[in-house]
């Protein structure tokens, strides 16, 4: 046969063995080039990722008034009064109040299922998967548009669109992913961590406490921050059971057609940046603890 | 209780079982609150949904008031009506799809082999652009690409693109929208399968003179297809039912999709009836589109 082998990180296949004395720059340069081709893709596509990122964050810094459409100017002004354009702060408060509401009751039901599916042997498991899994294959606009019309239909028995509506809706829809966030963790625990405590005389419930719910805890910690991601950004199905109640992304898609005041990007960017904050913090936190 | 005598049935089969809990209630009451609230919250809305789309207007009634009647031909007046806007859904998903696939697998897989000790770094940086609003980086699209914006003004002084060419309010627009927003649910679960390849089994690839090329088109690739299979799927389900990309971006009713008609029959219009049976119409094509996918690409277990 007549392949070569080629040689370990050379990726760049028989041309680059062979001897080309007249340009050796050209060719040192399309070796780099082979080598490096799929980072220098990924700051590209990084570049495309942050790209409005990069333009919420420039024009949160933008005197530009109500619409905020042309650059007119850098100031401090927004960042320093977030709630001068008045809608956009109980907006704001409104999908806080929501989110962290949410989030916590899908959260506490979310992990508890996780457990069921996990640890428990029962009837009805693909029953329960499927009950799971359909709302996460179904678009957002026809769990919209039923929740909408089960609230319409339930409005003779005092049912008012509203907060505790955008609060139902939205567990409804962080469950299925705090579930598979958390059954996922469960899933990769060493067993023999349980037994072990077990055999030291431990009894259930301090197994439970003192052991398993430990090491599941990342996961429900992931599955919270997935669920608060997901419910303060939502605006679909927001957007079709909140009634007159404002949220954060109705605010910005209802304001988007006479122009978003300079606040809301103000709001937008510091979520990133906050969000970012925690992320990596975290992260640092973590291989601090275990140095390996 | 029938439930005991299936719990010690051979050592590996799975979920591990520590002994002495089987026999309990306790998996259905961790599972009542949990299931009761996705049954009352998600079964019924959508039973009564079906209900709903059969129903027609009261007569001598005022807006908004409807009655029962089975009339099952408003399937067939609704996608009749509404054609050109669900196959302008399904077009628009599935090419957006493609286009997050191909830009979502090389990113994906330069995080998995290429990025060292940055990788968790990076993999925050793909699902970050989540935590600035979506309308909101929606919308600084639109404004980027406005035409009196920075990008098409220097392409038109390049003449790159024609002068009276606009970008936005057209449906490149709204598939570039929809492509960018889903980005991340595609390249997350690539990565995740695209990681748990044993390097060793890449290795093993080259030691058999495999090039690059080979390694990845029978190794790499095979090994990652439950991520492609999750990362399509996670992409064009809400790609298909999106309607803010094409309300934002778009902005004429030749780009508008299925999600916007469903909302101006709701609000604008109010009949319910028509609005329901769309949205019917739209899960059961995504959700049957979705099963003989994942029959075809052979992933059993999703969730």
């Amino acid at each position: 046969m007549t392949t070569t082998v080629t040689t370990a990180g050379g990726t760049a296949g028989p041309r680059a063995d062979r001897p080309a004395p007249s340009a050796p720059a050209l060719l040192r340069a399309r070796r780099w080039l082979g080598r490096n081709a799929l980072r220098i893709y990924g700051a590209i596509a990084f570049a495309y990722l942050f790209t409005p990122i990069a333009y919420i964050t420039v024009f949160s810094f933008n005197d530009g008034g109500r619409s905020n459409l042309v650059w007119r100017g850098f100031t401090l002004k927004n960042w320093a009064n977030p709630c001068g354009a008045p809608e956009v702060c109980s907006a704001v408060g409104n999908s806080l109040k929501i989110g962290l509401t949410a989030t916590v009751i899908a959260t506490v039901l979310g992990t508890m299922v996780a457990f069921a599916l996990g640890r428990h042997r029962f009837r009805g498991r693909t029953a329960t998967n499927l009950v799971l899994f359909l709302p996460m294959a179904t678009p957002e606009v026809v769990l919209a548009a039923s929740l909408l019309t089960l609230f319409l239909q339930m409005a003779p028995i005092g049912i008012r669109l509203g907060v505790t509506t955008i609060v139902i809706a939205h567990v409804m829809f962080c469950l299925s992913f705090v579930v598979v966030t958390v059954k996922a963790r469960i899933a990769g625990l060493d067993p023999r961590l349980e037994q072990a405590a077990a055999d030291l005389y431990a009894t259930e419930w301090q197994t439970f406490r003192r052991i398993t719910l430990p090491l599941v805890a990342p996961g429900i910690a992931g599955g919270a921050l997935l669920a608060f991601s997901l419910s303060f950004d939502d605006f679909i199905i927001t957007n079709f059971v909140s009634g007159n109640v404002n949220t954060f992304p109705k605010f910005v898609y209802v304001s988007a057609q006479r122009g978003i005041p300079a606040q809301a990007y103000v709001i937008g960017a510091f979520m990133f940046f906050l969000a970012l904050t925690i992320v990596l913090v975290a992260d640092i936190v973590r291989r601090r603890r275990a140095p390996k | 209780m029938a439930i005991a005598s299936v719990t010690h049935t051979g050592p590996a089969a799975p979920p591990p079982v520590p002994a002495g809990r089987s026999r309990s209630l306790t998996p259905y009451l961790l599972l009542l609150p949990g299931i009761a609230w996705l049954t009352i919250f998600f079964v019924v809305p959508i039973v009564t949904l079906f209900g709903t789309s059969l129903q027609v207007p009261a007569e001598g009634g005022e807006t908004g008031v409807f009655v029962q009647a089975f009339r099952f031909a408003n399937y067939v007046d609704a996608v009749t009506e509404y054609w050109a806007q669900f196959s302008r859904s399904f077009v628009y998903a599935g090419i957006a799809t493609v286009l997050a696939l191909a830009i979502g697998y090389p990113l994906a897989y330069m995080i998995a082999f290429k990025a060292g000790r940055l990788r968790n770094l990076l993999l925050v940086l793909v699902v970050a652009p989540f935590f600035a609003s979506f309308i909101l980086r929606t919308i600084a699209w639109r404004q980027i690409l406005a035409d009196e914006g920075f990008v098409v003004s220097s392409l038109k002084w390049l003449h790159v693109i024609p002068q009276t060419a606009t970008v936005t309010a057209s449906a490149v627009a709204v598939v570039a929208g929809i492509t960018y927003n889903f980005l991340p649910f595609m390249t997350l679960p690539l990565y995740a399968s695209l990681e748990r390849i044993d390097p060793r089994l890449l290795e093993a690839g080259s030691d058999l003179y495999g090039n690059g090329f080979t390694v990845f088109r029978k190794v790499t690739f095979p090994l990652s297809l439950p991520g492609v299979v999750a990362g399509t799927l996670l992409t064009f389900i809400p790609a298909a039912g999106d309607y803010v990309n094409a309300a934002l971006l778009g902005r004429q009713p030749g780009t508008a999709m299925i999600g916007n008609v469903v909302e101006s029959r709701f609000f604008r219009i109010v009949d319910y009836p028509t609005a329901a049976s769309l949205s019917f119409v739209l899960m059961a094509a995504i959700l049957l589109l979705v099963f003989l996918y994942i029959r075809k690409a052979g992933t059993e277990e999703l969730v």
